[in-house]
């Protein structure tokens, strides 16, 4: 996956999220918490939609790394490359 | 595999099993959920007599927050189970009121309304009120040691009008007290924020239309649910839960098990508990006495949401000592007051519904023929003691209905009908096996909202994580 895809599929979980939120106007530098008041659960819901769809692992202690959009896709991009997106 | 084995048996068809088997189903466990009853819900389940259509628990869902609102238990459960807030159809209430005599304090879902109330009947008590709720905010709930801090010491401390905290205590504990007399501080706190700081609200089609989402959500990925499957008993080898055995002998076996039964119900389920600590069992139990009207209730002059009387200045709460009820107590409220979409229009029928403390084992003790009987005496001691509160509405009365602890039994399996499970609550949800949790009633949680939330996190904490 190239990082716009990687970008695309974390927009697509966190719509199933919270499908009421409007996500046109997301900044990727500002964190999620603070543009969406995510809460721990709500990572890690992000964490385990991941590992569901992508068999993506990420440790507890990485979880940081989610923090916004930009973080987010660079801190998968490795992780994600070798993925063929369906 | 055969389809006797899963990742995680979920005991009990309520909201907080149902809403647990969405988490993992959707994480793509093998998940059953097992149901004693022939229907689902368990206390706030629904039932149809003479053609019309009746709740079991549901007044009001509390927690109720507006559309949009990213905080609170009602937009995380919508998040956690995929939800849109439109798909539970909530309408928020019309106004509420604590009555005693002749005082009445009338909340709705603004604090600010219940503020203006109590700075009118209560002017000395304002600036303790403000400081009731700057602590309120800031507690930090379901930690342990502080959750069970007596609630009475703590309002004295803070207010010097004792019938304040009597009206202040009287829906609170109405809505969620296991404990007679005095309530944990935790508890208090979780009610105060689900009623007074969120509020209620209720869909238009009752609580049929939340299990129906919740159920057709779990079979759509893919769990099982299994209904007249009572347990006989949990199989424990050591500390650990291998399974479970159906009342009709079939065994199936679980990496995991949660159980909504309750804490003293679930461990007299387990095959080697030598002693069950009946004295964490809860007592609070009731009846609820229902009248259908000839019109809306606001025509009959009741257009209130809910009401919660008490007869005197001192609000007692704990079962009745001598009687099979105490109706010096009571709430009254109507499914129609809320504020339905202009789309829903109104409810075809006027309801009101009233609920007085009752005794178990008086109820139980009864034979069919008295049984019956009790429940036509008790509905109209029980309306005629609320109509000292609320205008007279019994000429319009139509239909009634009346059920007791005896079906509150039958719906949920709790030892003495207790409706808001043990006085004491096992926050963590963790037992004596190593992989068989609580959820439900007796973690702290209470409602519809509460129910779920509580299903959720136990999901989450003890049969997702294991597995990342």
């Amino acid at each position: 996956m190239t990082p716009a895809e990687i970008r695309d599929e974390i927009l697509d979980i966190l719509s199933e999220i919270a499908p009421d939120e409007d996500l046109s106007d997301l900044e990727d530098a500002k964190s999620f918490r603070e543009q969406m008041e995510l809460d721990s659960m709500d990572f890690l819901d992000i964490v385990m939609e991941l590992r569901k769809r992508h068999r993506v692992q990420i440790p507890e202690d990485e979880y940081t790394n989610l923090a916004s959009m930009a973080s987010t896709v660079s801190y998968l991009e490795p992780k994600m490359r070798e993925i063929v997106k369906a | 595999m055969s389809n006797t084995d899963y990742d995680t048996i979920i005991i009990g068809a309520g909201m907080s099993g149902l809403a647990a088997g969405i988490r993992l189903a959707h994480y793509d466990q093998r998940v059953c959920v097992l149901e004693k009853h022939y229907t689902i819900g368990g206390l706030n389940s629904f039932y149809r007599v003479n053609g019309r259509n009746y709740d079991v628990g549901l007044h009001a869902m509390t927690n109720f927050t507006e559309k949009g609102a990213k905080k609170g238990p009602l937009a995380r459960l919508l998040k956690q189970l995929r939800f849109r807030w439109d798909d539970f159809q909530l309408a928020p209430q019309a106004g509420s009121a604590v009555a005693f005599p002749n005082i009445q304090l009338n909340f709705n879902n603004d604090i600010q309304f219940l503020r203006s109330e109590i700075a009118c009947h209560f002017p000395s008590q304002i600036d303790r009120f403000d400081r009731l709720l700057s602590e309120l905010i800031e507690y930090d709930d379901l930690k342990q040691d502080d959750f069970e801090i007596s609630t009475r010491k703590v309002l004295g401390e803070i207010f010097s009008e004792p019938l304040l905290i009597e009206m202040l205590l009287c829906p609170l504990m109405w809505y969620g007290n296991a404990r007679q007399h005095d309530m944990d501080y935790g508890q208090f706190c979780i009610m105060f924020r689900s009623i007074f700081l969120e509020g209620f609200a209720r869909p238009f089609k009752g609580v049929r239309l939340i299990l129906k989402n919740l159920v057709r959500r779990f079979r759509e990925l893919g769990g099982t649910l299994r209904l007249r499957s009572g347990v006989e008993r949990i199989d424990v080898d050591g500390e650990h839960a291998m399974g479970v055995t159906l009342e009709d002998g079939t065994q199936l076996t679980a990496k995991r098990i949660l159980s909504s039964a309750g804490v003293v119900e679930t461990m007299r389920m387990c095959s080697n508990s030598s002693k069950v600590d009946v004295e964490r069992t809860g007592e609070l139990t009731f009846i609820e006495s229902i009248s259908v009207l000839d019109c809306q209730p606001k025509d009959a002059g009741f257009d209130k949401t809910i009401v919660f009387f008490n007869e005197s200045d001192k609000f007692n709460w704990s079962q009745p000592e001598s009687d099979l009820c105490d109706v010096r107590t009571g709430v009254l409220c109507s499914p129609n007051n809320y504020l339905y979409s202009q789309e829903a229009g109104e409810l075809e029928a006027g309801f009101i519904r009233q609920t007085s403390i009752a005794h178990f084992g008086r109820w139980m003790a009864l034979d069919e023929r008295a049984y019956r009987q009790q429940k036509m005496r008790w509905y109209d001691l029980s309306t005629e003691s609320a109509t000292r509160f609320v205008p007279d509405f019994r000429r319009h009365v139509i239909d009634t209905d009346v059920f007791t602890p005896k079906t509150i039994r039958r719906f949920t399996s709790h030892d003495n009908g207790a409706v808001y499970g043990a006085t004491k609550k096992q926050l963590d949800g963790t037992t004596h096996l190593d992989n068989l949790y609580l959820c439900g009633t007796d973690q702290g949680f209470v409602g519809i909202v509460g129910a779920i939330v509580s299903g959720i996190s136990m999901a989450n904490q003890h049969c997702l994580r294991s597995d990342l």
